[in-house]
């Protein structure tokens, strides 16, 4: 039981233990409710069940050995997370990566945005009992990450991109994949929106379900679409511009209310923002380069590697971790499918970070789920987790 | 609401003795206080200076500094209006890890509170909950500190000294 918790006299509470491992949890997230009859009066969440130790493991790794790492905090947008890691580094060091290659990492971020809340999404409509949306959407999902798997080899847990850039063009395959994907995903998205957006029995069960105000979103220090639902409209990408987001044109949709329907209607409005970032992104895409000249951080060509001396003394400097950066405390934050996700780095000059903290976004807003159920119904709580998106790789790290 | 440039000197004025340093690092203006007075300053940036969003704590262990300023703990806040974001540091040693809460101030502070205990060892008076967050109760150390190697330390069979680990 929270110390806040009084309980009221002659009245008789059920402890009920919701997970550890649950079907409607969508991750290992354990509650113990104490209940009156089917409202929750107390909620004492237990989170560390997959904690893989990151931040001490990082301080072991070359900068190049901590993308991998960064894939598994929300692994339903990798690439962000990989970003995110890459840009970190890259302020710190003080490149400037080339035009193309920052517009080629928006076009991936904003589709692991889109695929990330198309997971979210559709994962409340299944909640509220309309599974042939959630199979439906999937196939754009898929989509996205076969266009991942043709730029980078993988699907889940990406690890794309590379410090300094991008490790190579996308193939001609990426970008029918991708061009395929323009011309079907606003169908898919206003199909999907048809048959769940205005839905009765859908509203009528998201609309003032887990509500919480401004106020108190500010106060748990949520962010990303989460925050925007209470009707901030705070987002990373326009307060601290990074990867050339300013030279795109795109709305930043805020709710109201901040309960499920308001979060589910943000992350909904996003996906067609995410695509006009990438429609734009596609049609300014500029020549050039498409990682910058960087030869202590950025792998030279294998060609090179056998057949010039720099080129090999640089890769056996990168694969044996002997390139040396700037001293320095860093942060940069990206805003990730769930939030801000932050890396502050403190670096002593060695082959490996001194210090790297994730500022998780989950991790901080799962805080208030307690406060969000209490006094509601059970079948509300479990809406409310998969509303907010809690992701366990990121919750724990 | 007071211009970034000149916040520093206000600062300086307004806590005296507490104010240490002022630096820049990157983007962030970072100002550095006595730990024990760190609650008060940002009590005040919080109420008057707008600064209402709680961006990230977290500690850090430097085992090379001076025995007083082996630990360090670390406050992001970020003024959502001027977009506006510094960092506040506090340096302490090993044997007086004690804070004061913010959780009062940020309900957000809770459990980054309590994962800073939980992996440095820093205590955090007036704390609902003090307890480890990550780890298993039953674990006895703190293990982002320095002194605690990734891997086992009964294991000899892993040899790194080649690869300048």
């Amino acid at each position: 039981m929270t110390d806040d918790f009084v309980k009221e006299e002659k009245k008789e509470y059920t402890t009920l233990n919701l997970g550890p491992t649950h079907p409607a949890t969508h991750g290992i997230f354990q509650n113990i409710l104490t209940m009156d009859g089917e409202i929750i009066v107390d909620a004492v969440p237990t989170i560390g069940y997959i904690h893989r130790a990151f931040e001490k493991l990082a301080e072991r790794r070359p900068y190049n050995q901590i993308t991998p790492i960064t894939d598994r905090l929300n692994y339903c947008s990798s690439p962000i997370n990989n970003m995110g890691w890459h840009m970190t580094v890259e302020k710190l060091i003080g490149c400037e990566i080339p035009k193309r290659a920052q517009y080629m990492r928006v076009i991936i971020m904003e589709l692991s945005r889109i695929a990330d809340h198309i997971v979210c999404d559709t994962v409340i409509a299944v909640d509220t009992g309309a599974l042939t949306g959630f199979l439906y959407f999937f196939q754009m999902r898929e989509l996205i990450y076969e266009i991942f798997e043709a730029i980078c080899g993988s699907r889940l847990t990406t690890n794309i991109g590379r410090i300094g850039g991008m490790e190579r063009e996308f193939p001609q395959e990426a970008w029918l994949k991708l061009d395929k994907f323009m011309i079907e995903f606003p169908k898919f998205h206003a199909e999907f929106g048809a048959l769940v957006n205005r839905n009765r029995i859908f509203m009528d069960r998201t609309i003032n379900c887990g509500p919480i105000s401004a106020d108190r979103a500010l106060a748990y220090s949520f962010s990303g679409p989460n925050l925007r639902a209470s009707g901030v409209d705070y987002d990373v990408r326009i307060a601290n511009p990074y990867s050339s987001y300013q030279d795109f044109d795109f709305n930043i949709p805020i709710g109201k209310a901040g309960d499920v329907y308001d979060r589910y209607m943000v992350r909904f409005d996003e996906m067609m923002e995410s695509y006009k970032i990438i429609r734009q992104a596609i049609d300014k895409m500029p020549t050039g380069n498409f990682h910058a000249d960087l030869p202590e951080f950025y792998l030279p060509p294998k060609e090179d590697v056998y057949n010039k001396m720099e080129a090999l003394i640089y890769h056996f400097k990168i694969v044996m971790g002997e390139t040396d950066v700037p001293k320095g405390e860093v942060y940069h934050s990206v805003e990730a499918g769930n939030g801000e996700l932050g890396y502050y780095l403190i670096s002593d000059g060695g082959r490996n970070p001194f210090r790297l903290h994730f500022r998780r976004p989950c991790f901080i807003f799962y805080q208030a789920y307690t406060e969000m159920i209490k006094g509601r119904m059970l079948s509300d709580a479990i809406l409310t987790l998969s509303s907010l998106n809690v992701i366990a790789g990121e919750l724990d790290a | 609401m007071t211009d970034q440039t000149i916040l520093g000197e206000q600062l300086k004025s307004k806590f005296g003795d507490a104010f240490i340093s002022e630096t820049r690092d990157f983007d962030f203006s970072v100002y550095e206080f006595n730990k024990d007075d760190i609650k008060e300053v940002i009590t005040y940036l919080k109420n008057k200076e707008g600064f209402i969003y709680l961006t990230t704590l977290c500690g850090a262990h430097f085992p090379d500094n001076d025995p007083s300023r082996e630990f360090s703990m670390m406050y992001q806040l970020h003024n959502l209006v001027t977009n506006a974001r510094i960092r506040l540091k506090a340096f302490m040693p090993k044997d007086d890890m004690n804070m004061k809460t913010i959780v009062d101030i940020f309900d957000a502070a809770n459990w980054m509170e309590r994962e800073a205990f939980d992996f440095y060892g820093f205590k955090f008076e007036g704390h609902p909950k003090m307890e480890r967050i990550l780890n298993m109760e039953k674990m006895n150390y703190h293990p982002l500190r320095k002194e605690y190697p990734l891997e086992d330390m009964g294991r000899d069979d892993k040899d790194d000294k080649f690869f300048g680990r």
